[in-house]
């Protein structure tokens, strides 16, 4: 018994996990109908923030005997957490601006400039450009100068071709050419990934203190786990009101339903779009940031691939589209992976998953809580 | 008030309209009729912003707004309650409520104004606000649909067959209170199969054959030509 509760705390905190991932890709398939295959790799992304801001970035203490730079240390956790969620979801709309907008509405001429600054990114690798910071201010400064010239000229000759592209495509907006679009984001995030951050495993050390507390029968919790149930809660709990009872939550929602009708009302689309994207990368974020810091898990580039899958698999199997859903898909995920972990089954651990989704899906085709007619969230 | 200058409309390689010339005038009514696939939800959804057209002009009190993205139209003043009602089923009738006036959330006392006045247009949806809109009858969503799209406060109020679907004495109904609303100083165009109902409130009206506008008249005329009376008044 003590066995089972012990794992079944362990299950709901990776399901927690789970749930913060699953919520956007189920909020972006919500107004979409949209799989956004990049999200998981949002996470790892969240993942590295949380790395380099702990390991460069702020002046984390060793934590030993001096309770004072244990309690800074959990002040700068906090701090790391909102970076991670504020990166994560700036990224989430750069990826919906510049990769899945143009879908909807063709090319703009501002996609130009955009394109300008990607393709410069390989030449300044060509050319070594990128320093660190610890060669000198100087040095770093004057790279980072000449990316953001060629990137601007790169864009302004880019103007005319995005024009001259513009004016020759119809757009045929195809649900698979939206899927396309999504696993070459998630590539090119991947191997970005290895580019930037190097293909060495990354590790974050004992950053917070931590602590055991035995709680009923001798079960015991641990403080990581405690802090990622709470984190957890309360983001859902926030998005939960962002969602229900805020302007741009109902907005969401007539979008979910019917994005036209939408429109009609006034409601720019594309903005809320793009708040949609912007919380669903928030959350990946804090994800991502919380399993580096608060589980000692090695962070590699390809980190958020398996547990993108599982999100995804927690989103369909809740309902896709349908938020409460996603947080119940993404709890027995967690649950079902722990105790098949904990068992003499425990090489079939990332298996459950999919079996939990076709045994799932055969029964209720729309989802634990999704409704079985063409209808979303 | 609302010009249209040879707007031409194409789906993929099919042309929905051919280059039509229409005008509404401040504070008519102005109705619309043709038969099905004439091109009148075409001309509403490019009067909106929803489709662009391939060449010709929109033109809102003087100003182009050809290329005017939807959102920006509904605060300038122009609003539609489309074909099919396409009411968001469900949310409550209240949330319905509130996203039609989506676009004056700065204004709560405009909001708290309109939505009484609507409330009071269509006592009907009253006793609903708290119950899922796709859980009203056909005629009560159409009055939800109008309803919302008054919360924006248009100048230029655009229905699209609101008469589908419902009996008789509700389309006397609806029409009726369409009445009211012109005469609050509300614009309005009517696109309307239900050519009897429709020219018994509008004041002038355009017929629409596959893509083109074949007639146009005050409805006393319209309501006498041989034509119309037997291509859509069923005599
Ligand atoms: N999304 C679309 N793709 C291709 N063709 C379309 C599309 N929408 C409408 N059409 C075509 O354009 C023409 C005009 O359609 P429209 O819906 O404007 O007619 P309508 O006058 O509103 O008819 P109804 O009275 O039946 O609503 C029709 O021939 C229709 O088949
Ligand atoms: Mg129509």
């Amino acid at each position: 018994m003590r066995i089972f509760i012990q794992q079944l705390i362990f299950g709901i905190q990776l399901g927690s996990l789970y749930a913060l991932i699953a919520l956007g890709y189920t909020m972006v398939y919500g107004v979409l109908s949209l799989i956004n295959f990049a999200h998981g790799d949002v996470y790892m992304v969240g993942a590295y923030i949380g790395f380099y801001a702990c390991t460069y970035w702020l002046p984390f203490q060793r934590i030993s005997a001096d309770p004072h730079a244990a309690v800074m240390n959990i002040v700068l956790a906090v701090v790391v957490l909102l970076l991670s969620m504020l990166m994560c979801g700036a990224l989430g709309v750069v990826i919906e601006r510049f990769a899945y907008r143009p879908l909807r509405n063709g090319l703009g001429i501002t996609d130009a400039h955009f394109w300008g600054f990607a393709l410069s990114l390989p030449v300044a690798f060509h050319f070594h450009l990128f320093h660190k910071v610890s060669d000198g201010a100087g040095r770093f400064l004057f790279g980072i100068m000449w990316f953001l010239l060629i990137g601007v000229i790169v864009g302004y000759a880019l103007r005319p071709v995005i024009r001259w592209i513009s004016l020759r495509t119809v757009l045929s907006p195809s649900r698979l050419n939206a899927l396309i679009t999504a696993i070459g984001v998630s590539l090119l995030l991947e191997n970005g990934g290895w580019l930037v951050f190097g293909p060495n495993p990354e590790f974050i050390g004992t950053m917070v203190p931590e602590k055991n507390f035995k709680i009923l029968g001798g079960v015991i919790i641990n403080s990581s786990q405690l802090a990622i149930l709470v984190i957890s809660l309360i983001l859902m709990l926030i998005l939960r009101h962002i969602v229900l009872h805020t302007r741009t939550g109902k907005a969401m929602r007539a979008i979910s339903h019917d994005i036209e009708a939408a429109k009609m009302m006034g409601i720019n689309t594309d903005k809320v779009i793009s708040v949609t994207f912007a919380i669903g990368g928030a959350l990946a974020g804090a994800g991502g940031m919380m399993v580096g810091v608060l589980t000692h898990v090695q962070i590699t580039p390809l980190f958020g691939l398996l547990p993108g899958i599982k999100a995804f698999v927690a989103a369909v199997i809740g309902g896709p589209g349908n938020i409460p859903g996603a947080v119940l898909g993404g709890i027995i995920m967690g649950v079902a992976e722990a105790f098949v972990g904990g068992s003499s089954f425990s090489t079939y651990r990332d298996a459950i998953a999919f079996t939990i989704l076709i045994i799932i899906l055969l029964v209720r085709p729309a989802g634990l809580l999704g409704r079985n007619v063409a209808e979303k969230v | 008030m609302l010009q249209l200058e040879n707007l031409e409309v194409y789906y993929g390689s099919i042309r929905a309209l051919n280059g039509i010339n229409i005008r509404v005038e401040l504070g008519e009514i102005v109705t619309m009729i043709g038969a099905n696939g004439a091109g009148k939800s075409t001309m509403i959804r490019a009067i909106s912003g929803l489709i662009r057209p391939r060449s010709g002009k929109v033109f809102f009190e003087n100003e182009d707004i050809t290329t005017v993205p939807p959102h920006q139209l509904v605060e300038m003043g122009i609003c539609q309650s489309p074909e099919g009602r396409r009411i968001f089923a469900n949310m409550t009738v209240r949330e319905n409520l509130e996203l039609g006036g989506y676009v004056h959330h700065r204004n709560k006392r405009q909001i708290r104004e309109d939505y009484d006045r609507v409330l009071s247009l269509f006592p009907r949806i009253k006793d609903r606000l708290n119950q899922s809109a796709g859980t009203l009858s056909g005629g009560e969503q159409q009055m939800l649909a109008i309803g919302r799209a008054l919360m924006s406060r248009p100048r230029l109020l655009m229905l699209d067959e609101p008469s589908l679907g419902l009996a008789p004495i509700m389309v006397r109904q609806i029409f009726d209170i369409l009445q009211d609303i012109n005469q609050q100083g509300v614009t309005i165009l009517l696109v309307e199969q239900n050519a009897w109902q429709a020219l018994r409130i509008a004041q002038r009206g355009y017929v629409l054959e596959t893509g083109s506008v074949v007639m146009e008249n005050d409805t006393q005329s319209l309501l006498a030509d041989e034509g119309v009376k037997n291509a859509y008044l069923g005599e």
